[in-house]
């Protein structure tokens, strides 16, 4: 589904600034792959995402989408066939329009001067109700008047509406509180697992981590170090993840915002 | 004031208010939707009269509407051009546009600064023989420029609602939004200039056929008037839906125009027109920050008096 081969990027080039966020990454994702990534500070997780959006070109390497090379790609193009969610709750919509507005957006459907129907409105009003927020019955209410986990839910609802083939989760529970991101993480599992997403997470609770999805990668100076599925993966525990990684990278895990448990 | 001079005041409120809502309007689209401070406008404005005068002198009174508005739409294109694919700031991008098109202006106009219509056909003077015979035969003007605002309202109400709209008003409130999605953003600015800027070319247009003459400052300063009216509009009617919000433009637009012109009876000079408009728009942008910021003034304010009745 996804092929990354020896992408490379470095920030800043020949200033005292250089960073190289990521070397030489290769990684190849088959479809209906759930992949949580968790690394080190400045690891090279969110650029990762950044390179295979399209927020920025690589500086070498290639990526390919379900068999398309779209490594030259203006992120507008790719976003047809990736879904993404930042950290941030008020990054995904827009806070002036309606909850239906924001929808019709996403859901994409139809020529440029086409409007809402009432089949659409239907639609929308459906997949809000799986939400439980009971934000079926405040679609006229501008985005703005919402909570950050209703923001958040209702981001992932329009990231799927049309569902992608790519899903780039970019730590987006951490800024919830833990009910909200509890609710926010169900509802991404339900919807990855109803249309079968290939889903690419970023997470900093080494738990979660590895309870979600299929395949744990981790990530240390721009690289993966660690890329552990299957049998090998389920009887982990995070002190296992946590020697794999020092064995894998050659020293400890330093994230101050990881949770051990 | 006696009730026919306050009549003659509210005619030509009216008929001005309606003309110049429609560069409101196109503000609306730019600057409240898109969220691009346009400030090309008073030269899109000029630019729309002087095509505008310049077709209609030449007989052609039908096509010089269409005409102003395509020279809209091209100057809007630049502006739009400049600030997507050139990386020029929005703000300079219009003054930079702006500056050019007073050249591009003078040259429409064959070298002259001035085109008189008193002797052309206009859309004025036909919808006037329309009437002919009519009651209505004395409110041409209102009538034509009626006309063109409830169009561009219709349009407009149209328009943001459909997916394109939806796109274009997500670009101004949620940039960031928009850059991670499949809306491309150069596209939607481009396509929300051009469109703001062909009212703002119909809007000079009509303001030119409607004083039969059309002159190289007939849009300075339309900016800040065209923003004081729209600040008023959205303090009037600024939540709802997008048809309620267009009416409050328009509303905006004659609200201003009525308070100029009775100040005009009250012997203010016209030259201070463009002072009035100028602390409008500084009032109705400073007011809701000094809201804000009063209770920590206040508060520093009687810190500062208790300090000093301690000593």
């Amino acid at each position: 589904m996804l092929d990354l081969s020896h992408i490379s990027k470095t920030f800043n080039p020949g200033t005292v600034n250089e960073k190289r966020a990521i070397t030489d990454l290769s990684l190849h994702l088959a479809p209906g792959d759930f992949v949580t990534i968790i690394g080190s500070n400045g690891a090279g997780k969110s650029t990762l995402f950044n390179a295979v959006a399209g927020s920025f070109l690589t500086d070498s390497g290639s990526i390919q989408l379900d068999g398309q090379d779209v490594t030259f790609q203006p992120e507008f193009r790719r976003a047809r066939h990736i879904g993404r969610l930042f950290q941030d709750p008020m990054r995904g919509s827009a806070p002036g329009m309606t909850i239906e507005e924001n929808l019709a957006l996403a859901a994409g459907s139809g020529g440029w001067l086409s409007h809402v129907s009432q089949q659409d409105k239907k639609r929308f009003r459906d997949r809000l109700a799986l939400l439980d927020m009971g934000l079926e019955d405040r679609m006229k209410q501008p985005v703005g008047l919402l909570s950050g986990g209703q923001r958040q839910a209702l981001t992932l609802l329009m990231a799927t509406m049309v569902p992608p083939k790519l899903l780039l989760l970019d730590e987006h529970t951490a800024a919830l509180d833990p009910g909200t991101a509890e609710k926010v993480l169900k509802i991404t599992r339900d919807v990855v697992a109803e249309y079968k997403i290939t889903t690419m997470m970023v997470t900093h609770n080494m738990h979660q981590a590895l309870e979600l999805g299929t395949r744990t990668l981790m990530m240390d100076s721009g690289n993966i170090v660690l890329d552990i599925s299957g049998k090998e993966r389920s009887g982990l525990t995070v002190n296992d993840l946590l020697q794999k990684f020092r064995a894998g990278a050659g020293k400890d895990l330093d994230n101050d915002r990881i949770l051990l448990s | 004031m006696d009730p026919t001079a306050l009549l003659a005041v509210g005619q030509t409120a009216l008929e001005l208010g309606l003309i110049c809502s429609l560069t409101v309007l196109a503000l609306f689209l730019s600057y409240s939707m898109l969220n691009v401070c346009d400030l090309s406008t008073d030269g899109c404005f000029t630019l729309g009269a002087a095509v505008g005068a310049v077709v209609a002198a030449a007989g052609y009174p039908l096509l010089s509407i269409p005409a102003a508005m395509g020279a809209g739409v091209c100057s809007g294109f630049v502006t739009a051009l400049l600030q997507t694919k050139l990386g020029i700031d929005s703000l300079l991008a219009g003054i930079i546009v702006n500056t050019g098109l007073y050249s591009v202006n003078i040259a429409v106009m064959s070298g002259s600064s001035l085109i008189n219509l008193n002797k052309a056909d206009t859309a004025f003077t036909m919808v006037r023989s329309l009437l002919r015979g009519t009651p209505l035969e004395n409110q041409y003007k209102t009538i034509v420029a009626a006309l063109a605002v409830i169009l561009t309202v219709a349009f407009l109400t149209f328009f943001l609602n459909t997916r394109l709209g939806l796109a274009i008003r997500a670009t101004g409130n949620n940039p960031d939004m928009v850059r991670s999605s499949s809306i491309n953003p150069v596209f939607t600015t481009i396509v929300g200039l051009c469109t703001a800027n062909a009212f703002t070319g119909l809007s000079g247009c009509l303001m030119a056929q409607s004083q039969k003459s059309a002159e190289i400052n007939i849009g300075s300063g339309m900016v800040t008037i065209a923003l004081a009216s729209l600040l008023i509009g959205s303090t009037l009617l600024g939540r709802g839906s997008i048809f309620t919000r267009a009416l409050g433009m328009v509303l905006g637009a004659f609200l201003f125009r009525l308070v100029y012109a009775i100040a005009l009876r009250m012997n203010m000079p016209a030259f201070m027109l463009k002072l009035v408009s100028s602390v409008i728009v500084a009032l109705a942008i400073a007011l809701p920050y000094l809201k804000q910021q009063w209770p920590i003034l206040s508060r520093r304010l009687s810190h500062g008096r208790a300090a000093k009745g301690g000593v």
